[in-house]
């Protein structure tokens, strides 16, 4: 399974202790909205999304993005057991809210890219390095259960994480 | 749902997706306000791809020291920005403009193509960190588009 040193578990934990989720959430999910506009698919009954200004402004983007957000703070808490703390998130994605799974990469990517944007020079490359392998760990247990028909996934979940990591 | 194409300001029909006029005019004028750090930016963002992306490595083992802030790894992410940079000012035709990289990149070189986007997914990351205000959503959509278009031509000539 999944490794993490001290180093990497105290990164982990500094980075998120400062992210505040009510703003870091709406500001990733508005992004994705708007730079990846398919992934409107799945916010069809969130109003006016027609405009980067209308997404940005739109509360149920703000406020779904602060729920997506604040289920990182789970895998935060159980670094050493993300594939089950997810399981349950993932078969929701999968089978009642059929949302492809490449979209939490990009998320993950975008998510990134707004936290490198508030922290600055501080979030060094090597802080990076071991936000991102979190990221990749998270995105592969939410895509876990996409998989559960396929027999190799069935019996070594590992196997979908390790594939998974040698994805962008 | 609605089934309504919904078109952005700028945006006309077309079949894939490539640069419109806005994406090229926002383009140019975001890389007017970088242009002074785009060594910078390039060397960082090299160094970030070799440190986050450990397998990008394997292409530099010839190099002694991949560390971020090494000799090496800043002058060649100079370069690297150096040819995007140029290519920004090769939007209308970026398979003709990048044509010998892409020889190189296809035959001397032969670096998996996927890689690209880890590159510019870097320098995504670098761009958010010194230009945080500029780096708007809008200009963020734009740059990728760009450095996606950049990436498909740097690729042709691969097969």
């Amino acid at each position: 399974m999944v490794e993490w040193t001290d180093a990497e578990k105290s990164t982990i934990s500094a980075v998120w202790g400062k992210v505040d989720i009510n703003e870091v959430g709406p500001l990733a999910l508005g992004r994705v909205l708007i730079v990846y506009p398919w992934t409107q698919r799945y916010f069809g009954s969130f109003g006016d999304v027609s405009t980067p200004a209308a997404i940005m402004g739109n509360p149920k983007v703000a406020a779904h993005g602060k729920i997506v957000c604040g289920a990182l703070d789970k895998a935060v808490k159980n670094m050493g057991n993300i594939l089950a703390t997810y399981k349950s998130l993932s078969e929701t994605h999968a089978n009642k809210l059929f949302v492809d799974p490449d979209n939490f990469r990009v998320l993950a990517d975008v998510l990134t890219i707004v936290i490198a944007a508030k922290f600055g020079a501080s979030f060094t490359p090597e802080i990076q390095a071991t936000w991102q392998k979190f990221m990749k760990v998270v995105v592969a247990a939410m895509g876990s259960r996409y998989y559960i028909g396929i027999l190799e996934y069935q019996q070594a979940p590992e196997i979908c994480l390790a594939n998974a990591a040698f994805s962008h | 749902m609605s089934s309504a194409l919904r078109l952005w300001e700028g945006q006309s029909k077309r079949s894939k997706m490539s640069l419109t006029v806005k994406d090229k005019s926002v383009v140019k004028a975001f890389w007017g306000k970088i242009s002074g750090k785009a060594d910078v930016v390039g060397a960082e963002a090299f160094g970030r791809m070799l440190t986050a992306y450990p397998q990008t490595k394997t292409y530099f083992s010839h190099w002694a020291d991949l560390s971020p802030g090494s000799g090496p790894v800043k002058n060649h992410g100079g370069i690297i920005m150096g040819a995007i940079g140029k290519a920004v000012g090769l939007m209308d035709d970026l398979v003709g403009g990048m044509s010998a990289l892409s020889d190189r990149h296809a035959f001397n070189l032969r670096v998996d193509p996927g890689n690209f986007k880890i590159l510019s997914h870097n320098i995504l990351v670098t761009l958010a960190i010194h230009f945080p205000s500029e780096f708007t959503p809008e200009v963020h959509i734009a740059v990728d588009k760009f450095l996606a278009a950049l990436s498909a031509a740097l690729a042709d000539k691969y097969r």
